[in-house]
């Protein structure tokens, strides 16, 4: 089948079978890699992309499903330059092998999107559709934190491993 | 994990999703997807055809009808969660969709597709049946509607036939005196994940006493289910805390517990009382 939609910003269309997942035709077919494959059971949001603005699992959605659709994947989320939420990963060290970063970012990037001044609670509820295996979450809500004070036009505070000697 | 092959249909009008669906036996209807493409990429099920509604216009709405509110079958769960109308007037519904997934499945899976589902642990499904809400099903005959009470047969079972789509669901406002809530423990801890076990809750008090209850468990036997030991204790009862504790004593009379991975029968009985306590406690406070 047919299946056009708009991913990034750019139209794009391919011809995919019903069965073929939203994350296979990004990965696959458009070679955006970005987006990863974790558990494949909708669980651990390693594949989460935005649908017109809002964090889904590409995992769990079929390609077709998209038609008409607006997708951004982690590939689209800088502009020039990075995201706050990526800028908050990098200075804050939020990850450490890396594997569910991409889908991370594009759930934080949803979260403060409707939100940019979230409780610390705020953000551990905000993503928990995502697993990290190497348990860094401590990082992840300290970099989400960064990028919401950016998003806000505030100070990022210091954070609390850099003691002054 | 890919899904057999199948055949897809997105039609654009309702009567056209259920001529195909007349057509296709054994056709499944898919709506946001959140329960059917799991199950169909662990081939737990593998139909020949998917027929998604989610391009038909007009069921993406809530409306305030007088008496109910009307949930069509493509209300997303985070719509279904934030929504001034449902928080309102059926506050258990409003909480159930917000602690129901994560944010991700909220943001794709709907509020009806969830109910349709029947899933044993599902949140949504106990608010419905303490709400006392209608199940609005079509057919190429014609529609029917069936109260909650009789929806949930069994495990992923509803009372809806082959040929029905479930495309409204309606749900009694609460008025004056009546009030509900729905708490749970989630099967990742905290609210987290499908419910280990979930209970839903709507009293109406009238005079300082209750003078009518109803008391929903999810997660603790093999559907969503009506309490009625906590109910009989309920109603009638001045709402006390020792009213509270005594009908939630009662919370399993009568139930098959069904344990799972997530717990013992014994454990999750216990849970039905500590859960029915905390729920009837926040819809009588």
């Amino acid at each position: 089948m047919e299946v056009s939609l708009t991913v990034n910003g750019r139209n794009v269309s391919s011809d995919v079978e019903p069965r073929t997942l939203l994350v296979h035709l990004l990965r696959e077919d458009l070679d955006l890699t970005g987006t990863h494959v974790g558990c494949e059971s909708g669980y651990c949001g390693a594949c989460t992309v935005h649908l017109d603005g809002k964090p889904v699992k590409s995992c769990t959605m079929l390609a077709v499903q998209a038609e008409g659709a607006d997708i951004t994947t982690i590939e689209g989320l800088a502009n020039g330059e990075l995201h706050a939420v990526q800028e908050g990963f990098w200075e804050r060290h939020g990850l450490q092998c890396g594997y569910c970063t991409p889908g991370m970012i594009m759930s934080a990037a949803g979260m403060l999107a409707e939100n940019d001044s979230p409780s610390e609670g705020e953000i551990k509820h905000g993503i928990e559709g995502n697993l990290c295996r190497c348990t860094g979450y401590h990082n992840i809500v300290k970099a989400i934190e960064y990028a919401a004070a950016k998003m806000r036009g505030d100070e990022p505070a210091e954070p609390e491993w850099e003691v002054s000697s | 994990m890919y899904p057999r092959e199948f055949d897809y249909v997105a039609p654009g009008t309702l009567d056209e999703a259920l001529a195909v669906l007349a057509s296709n036996p054994g056709a499944k209807i898919m709506s946001g997807g959140m329960s059917l493409i799991p199950m169909m990429k662990l081939r737990l099920l593998s139909p020949a055809t998917v027929i998604d509604i989610g391009r038909i216009p007009g069921l993406d709405a809530i409306e305030d009808r007088g008496d109910h509110l009307a949930i069509g079958a493509l209300v997303r769960h985070a719509q279904t969660a934030s929504s001034d109308l449902v928080t309102t007037y059926a506050a258990a519904l409003a909480q159930a969709a917000a602690l129901t997934g994560d944010v991700q499945v909220r943001n794709r899976g709907t509020t009806v597709g969830a109910v349709a589902h029947a899933d044993l642990a599902a949140d949504t499904t106990a608010a419905v049946l303490a709400l006392g809400a209608t199940m609005v099903a079509r057919s190429s005959a014609g529609t029917r509607e069936i109260p909650a009470s009789e929806f949930f047969v069994d495990t992923l079972t509803s009372a809806l036939a082959d040929d029905e789509i479930l495309v409204e669901l309606r749900v009694p406002k609460s008025g004056e005196g009546e009030s509900s809530a729905y708490t749970k423990l989630g099967r990742r801890g905290g609210e987290s994940d499908y419910a280990v076990a979930g209970v839903a809750a709507w009293v109406r008090k009238t005079n300082g006493s209750v003078s009518d209850a109803r008391v929903a468990l999810t997660g603790v036997g093999s559907k969503a289910m009506l309490s009625s030991g906590a109910m009989d204790a309920i109603i009638g009862s001045d709402g006390s805390e020792a009213a509270i504790a005594a009908a939630a004593d009662r919370a399993a009379d009568g139930i098959s517990v069904l344990e799972d991975l997530y717990g013992s029968e014994e454990y999750k009985a216990h849970l039905a009382k500590v859960y029915v306590k905390r729920a009837l406690g926040a819809a009588l406070s």
